[in-house]
């Protein structure tokens, strides 16, 4: 594995790795995106209409729970393959990146929505009761009370949502996606080169680092419960 | 006409086994007074309150504030009657990402107005409440008292008719709550806003209310000017929260007659207890006692074991009579 420290070795796969990385990111980025423009409404509206939330509605709460567990209880590689011409329906392909993103999206909207739900059942039922006595309504809850009050947990939540996605992007490179994890598998596996292997994961791990890092420290910057 | 007025309230919580809350308290509340609310944990008191501005939605009967029925009201105008009924709770419910001054803009950003229009509104509230020098701290940097100094800023900042507090000096130590208490006072005083004071503590209501319910078992017990009930309650219940349960026990052995006595603010700086012994010449057995110098006038109560000997209990009780000093024979049940 020593190629690695050859000008061989980059002149070779240098190009691959950047067109690599930057598809993973394009992939998990815009995938986020979406899936939050999904699961933060998701997640949302399965809070408020809990029993004792502001806006109860038993059997919406349970349509709208069982669904995020269908989804959730999918693996996402029978997923992506099961929903394939949907995905061609919605985006023109199956594969490549484009293929890619709507199972990411649909994947882990539903595991946002959980996310967003945790995040918003930690703040205060008092204050929200503050909010209610002052004549707010239920948007305006939502607008001024729980989102706010979650900003940070909410961000924590992201930092968690967008490494899930990361990872699964490494598992539709393995049908063809693109990015870090197509890169891993062909090379890496398939061509036997382990100097292509090693470099992948190590890129995936410095990705995850940097995404935590960069999300926790923004948490902690934002939570004025912290001083 | 009163200011809250309420009916034959009745409110049930459903379940498996259904928990009567509150069963028919009806109640009125004049306009510019400070009314209490005693009870022990359980009573119903949170309930009440909570149906007060429909936070709680009672079962059966009618809740009226300053001439609206809130009951019959439809969700949107049920809100903007809640703004004009502030509440003040326990563990205050600031919002914790947002600083003093924000917290205290909160209300009137909810009825449409802008941030910086708010916060010029809202600066005058917080310097009323005693906190100008700390618009920018944050909830956690601020001590119990402050807190709550901001939530009584918030109730305020939209010009309440009535003012809802829940237990409001629970969380605060003494000296804090007489400074919040004096401060609910002042504002009562100044602004003429009419103040709802739920608690669980006798001196909350003898030092701020002006007239007060008790509330045992879901009912209203006794009610009246807080002297009246206070010193001469008709109750075991109004009794034992005047002189708590656990003052005697099972096992204390009382051979004479028990008297509770009343200060009530008419008598001066005697030595009354002594007096009454020096003269009669016979010991006494203090069982409870709780008073207190207000305004340099004595208050409280205190119970008694005096002798067996009739002869010396007249003796004793001329004495309580020649000093002005209200007294009544007691049961030692009431207390165990």
């Amino acid at each position: 594995m020593a190629e690695i420290f050859t000008s061989a070795f980059w002149t070779q796969y240098g190009s691959l790795l950047i067109t690599g990385t930057h598809d993973t990111l394009v992939m998990t980025i815009v995938s986020t995106f979406f899936a939050y423009a999904l699961g933060l409404p998701m997640g949302i509206l399965l809070s408020i209409t809990q029993p004792h939330g502001i806006l109860p509605h038993k059997w919406l709460n349970r349509v709208l729970g069982w669904i995020i567990n269908v989804g959730r209880s999918l693996p996402f590689i029978i997923l992506m393959v099961a929903i394939m011409d949907f995905t061609k329906l919605l985006v023109g392909t199956k594969i490549g990146i484009r293929g890619a993103i709507v199972p990411l999206v649909i994947s882990a909207a539903p595991f946002i929505a959980r996310m967003v739900e945790t995040s918003l059942a930690e703040v205060d039922a008092g204050v929200v009761e503050a909010a209610q006595a002052m004549g707010a309504s239920p948007f305006q809850i939502i607008r001024k009370v729980y989102l706010p009050e979650a900003r940070p947990s909410l961000l924590l939540g992201g930092s968690i949502s967008i490494i899930t996605i990361l990872a699964y992007t490494a598992i539709a490179g393995a049908v063809g996606a693109g990015g870090l994890g197509d890169l891993a598998i062909r090379y890496g596996y398939q061509r036997r080169t382990p100097s292509m292997m090693l470099v992948t994961v190590v890129l995936i791990i410095i990705l995850v680092q940097v995404i935590q890092s960069v999300f926790s420290w923004l948490s902690a910057k934002i939570d004025k419960r912290l001083k | 006409m009163s200011m809250i007025a309420i009916e034959h309230l009745t409110k049930t919580f459903p379940g498996a086994s259904a928990v009567t809350a509150l069963a028919d308290v009806s109640l009125s509340i004049e306009s510019g007074e400070i009314f209490g609310i005693i009870g022990l944990s359980g009573a119903g008191k949170s309930t009440l309150v909570r149906c007060m501005n429909l936070l709680e939605r009672p079962t059966s009967g009618s809740v009226r504030i300053n001439g609206a029925e809130l009951t019959k009201l439809p969700e949107r105008e049920l809100r903007k009657a809640r703004q004009s009924i502030g509440m003040i709770f326990q563990s205050f419910n600031l919002l914790d990402q947002r600083t003093a001054l924000d917290n205290v803009c909160f209300p009137l950003e909810l009825s449409g107005m802008s941030r910086s229009e708010a916060r010029k509104k809202a600066l005058p509230f917080l310097k009323l409440v005693g906190l100008e020098n700390r618009e920018k701290a944050y909830p956690v940097q601020l001590s119990g008292g402050q807190k709550q100094r901001v939530a009584i800023a918030r109730t305020l900042v939209t010009d309440p008719k009535v003012i809802l507090c829940d237990e409001a000096t629970s969380a605060l130590d003494p000296t804090t709550t007489q400074a919040i208490l004096a401060l609910l006072k002042k504002l009562n005083e100044k602004l003429g806003v009419t103040v709802v004071v739920i608690t669980h503590e006798m001196t909350v209501v003898e030092q701020i209310c002006d007239r007060v319910a008790i509330i045992a078992d879901s009912h209203i017990v006794e009610q009246g000017v807080v002297a009246d009930v206070f010193h001469h309650p008709k109750t075991a219940e109004a009794r034992q929260l005047i002189t708590p349960k656990g003052a005697i026990s099972e096992k204390s052995r009382i051979h004479g007659p028990l008297y509770r006595i009343t200060f009530d603010g008419n008598t001066s700086d005697q030595p009354v207890v002594s007096g009454m012994v020096l003269t009669s010449g016979a010991p006494v057995n203090i069982w409870y006692a709780d008073t207190k110098d207000i305004d340099g006038k004595a208050h409280g109560q205190m119970l008694l074991e005096l002798p067996k000997d009739p002869a010396l209990v007249n003796k004793m009780l001329a004495f309580l009579k020649s000093q002005h000093v209200t007294y009544e024979k007691e049961e030692a049940e009431y207390y165990g």
